[in-house]
């Protein structure tokens, strides 16, 4: 672990070093993706870095986006390791490409979309909040498209009452799943008004180019008003049902991760507080606002829900 | 050849007794080797390097302090299996530095994770499991660091071993911190555990060795 941690440290301190050089962006993410991968001992191919052009949205927030360096390395991503460093390390084995993600179930026409045609959809950047369920946030500038637009070319029957998600399970190239941490695959639900709400976006890409792997390439949920696990990475499927389908976290532990997992200052996770969360840059706190500030936008979802019990 | 055994064998005395110059070299080497953790905390921090600092300062010092509670416990077996006897002479300062760390720890979560509201703190320490349990540790922990001056152990006499017996409890409850507290992966505290459960049955083993040998009589 000590020699890890050191290695990751001075990995860092060297990025940042090149970030902070005023050249051309393009570069420096070039150098810095060939200088991470030589040194986690794996060459990738530096075909994956792509440009995404995308259009800006009303939906975004007017706060400060985070570090691309913060963003990309620390995350949760269980199937590259439990640390929060893990993924940055591991997740560069994962295949990307070929990429398909089926959606069936109660739908009027299954299809599997390939990964091309997901980026070749109308693209928007939206820069959102993240606030995840251990008491941290960011702000970030995901690009992606409404999941809705998504839904609406397979047309969700009238028996579509939730949509359940999958990432994909590939035991050679994700080291995590290796030990049954969680009930692999991981699995993500939401109801389906959720999921065709418009702050509901599939995100392809952040920062302006695809997504890393770390952050859960080649296609991730991004739902900015619950906690950051309810975002599911890597999807390989998406499946609609009339059941509420059974997800990773609530599965591992019912009492304390709910189906709904929304951001709620007063519903405390039953082993601290949600009351307040870091910013990740801030020294002091911030008040957790509810729905993760998005009230405004989907209070009307859960209008006479009990919060505390559909927690 | 010859050379070789006469000069061991000063070295193997050295080593069995050293002198007090040598004795004090190695207890300053000690010093400054159980601050090196302390010391890349601070690197890892100050160099810009850590995403969520406080997070790391928390973890790190939690987990030095669960460390050095180990290894403190480790001087008696270490002793048993043949080790000098001046490591005995070292574990008050391995000890101290589980306080040591210990105080850190708190002083950042009452500090830098809760910001002096006494309020959420006391809250937080009744209604918290995997913080009444640490605070409880680190109570228990300061009667320890406050006898371990030289005053205090003559004046408490044979009473000091058996007060510091308490850390034959502080420990436990240090591991039962660190498994209430993780989210999902219970793999390291559950390592902790192990090396403690190691620990703690070989004392249970040494102190029902000559019963048990009685019996077989
Ligand atoms: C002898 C006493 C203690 C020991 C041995 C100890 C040990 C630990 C360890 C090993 C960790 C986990 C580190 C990691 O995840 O890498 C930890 C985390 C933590 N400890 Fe302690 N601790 C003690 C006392 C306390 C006290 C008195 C408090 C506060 C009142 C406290 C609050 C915390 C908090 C808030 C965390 C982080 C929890 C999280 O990440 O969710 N600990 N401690």
């Amino acid at each position: 672990m000590f020699p890890c941690e050191i290695t990751t440290m001075l990995i860092k301190t060297l990025t940042d070093r090149l970030s902070a050089a005023d050249i051309t962006p393009q570069e420096v993410y070039l150098n810095r993706r060939q200088f991470m991968a030589g040194s986690a001992g794996l060459l990738l191919p530096v075909s994956a870095i792509a440009a995404l052009p995308a259009a800006k949205s009303p939906l975004s927030t007017s706060e400060k986006p985070n570090s691309r360096d913060d963003i990309t390395s620390y995350n949760n991503y269980y199937e590259f390791g439990t640390g929060k460093d893990e993924p940055a390390l591991y997740a560069q084995r994962l295949k990307t490409r070929p990429w398909t993600v089926t959606v069936d179930g109660e739908v009027a026409h299954a299809r599997t979309f390939d990964i091309d045609s997901l980026l070749k959809m109308k693209l928007q950047e939206r820069i959102y909040r993240l606030r995840c369920v251990e008491g941290w946030s960011m702000v970030i500038p995901w690009i992606g498209f409404p999941l809705a637009d998504l839904l609406k070319q397979v047309q969700p029957t009238s028996r579509a009452k939730y949509v359940a998600f999958e990432t994909a399970l590939r035991p050679g190239e994700m080291p995590g799943v290796a030990r049954r941490v969680l009930d692999w695959p991981y699995r993500e639900g939401l109801r389906i008004d959720e999921a065709m709400h418009p702050l509901t976006i599939l995100a392809v890409g952040l920062y302006g180019e695809v997504l890393p792997k770390q952050n859960g390439a080649p296609v991730r949920l991004v739902v900015p008003w619950k906690y950051g696990f309810k975002s599911i990475k890597s999807i390989s499927r998406i499946h609609l049902l009339e059941k509420q389908p059974p997800t990773s976290w609530n599965m591992a532990a019912p009492n304390e991760y709910g189906f709904y997992s929304n951001v709620n200052p007063a519903v405390d996770h039953p082993r601290w507080s949600q009351a307040t969360e870091r910013r990740i840059g801030e020294f002091f706190k911030r008040k957790t606002l509810p729905f993760n500030g998005y009230g405004d936008q989907v209070a009307g979802l859960y209008r006479g829900m009990d919060l505390r019990r559909n927690f | 050849m010859a050379d070789s055994t006469t000069l061991a064998r000063p070295l193997a005395l050295h080593w069995q007794q050293p002198g007090p110059r040598l004795f004090a070299a190695i207890k300053g080497s000690l010093f400054l080797v159980c601050l090196l953790p302390l010391a890349q905390l601070a690197w890892h921090i100050l160099s810009g390097a850590a995403v969520n600092p406080i997070e790391d300062l928390t973890h790190g010092s939690g987990t030095w302090t669960l460390r050095f509670l180990l290894i403190t416990l480790c001087v008696s077996p270490l002793r048993a299996l043949g080790a000098p006897g001046w490591l005995l002479r070292l574990r008050r300062m391995l000890g101290l530095y589980a306080f040591f760390y210990a105080c850190l720890h708190l002083l950042t979560y009452l500090w830098l994770d809760q910001f002096f509201d006494w309020a959420a703190i006391v809250r937080d320490i009744v209604k918290r499991p995997f913080i009444t349990v640490g605070m409880l540790a680190f109570v228990l922990l300061l009667p320890l660091a406050i006898t371990s001056t030289d005053g205090w152990i003559r004046r408490l006499k044979r009473n000091w071993g058996k007060l510091h017996r308490l850390v034959y409890v502080i420990a436990p409850l240090g591991v039962l911190h660190y498994l209430w507290l993780v989210k999902r992966d219970l793999q390291s505290p559950l390592i902790y555990a192990a090396i403690l459960a190691a620990l703690l049955l070989w004392r249970v083993w040494r102190y029902l060795r000559p019963t048990l040998a009685a019996r077989v009589k």
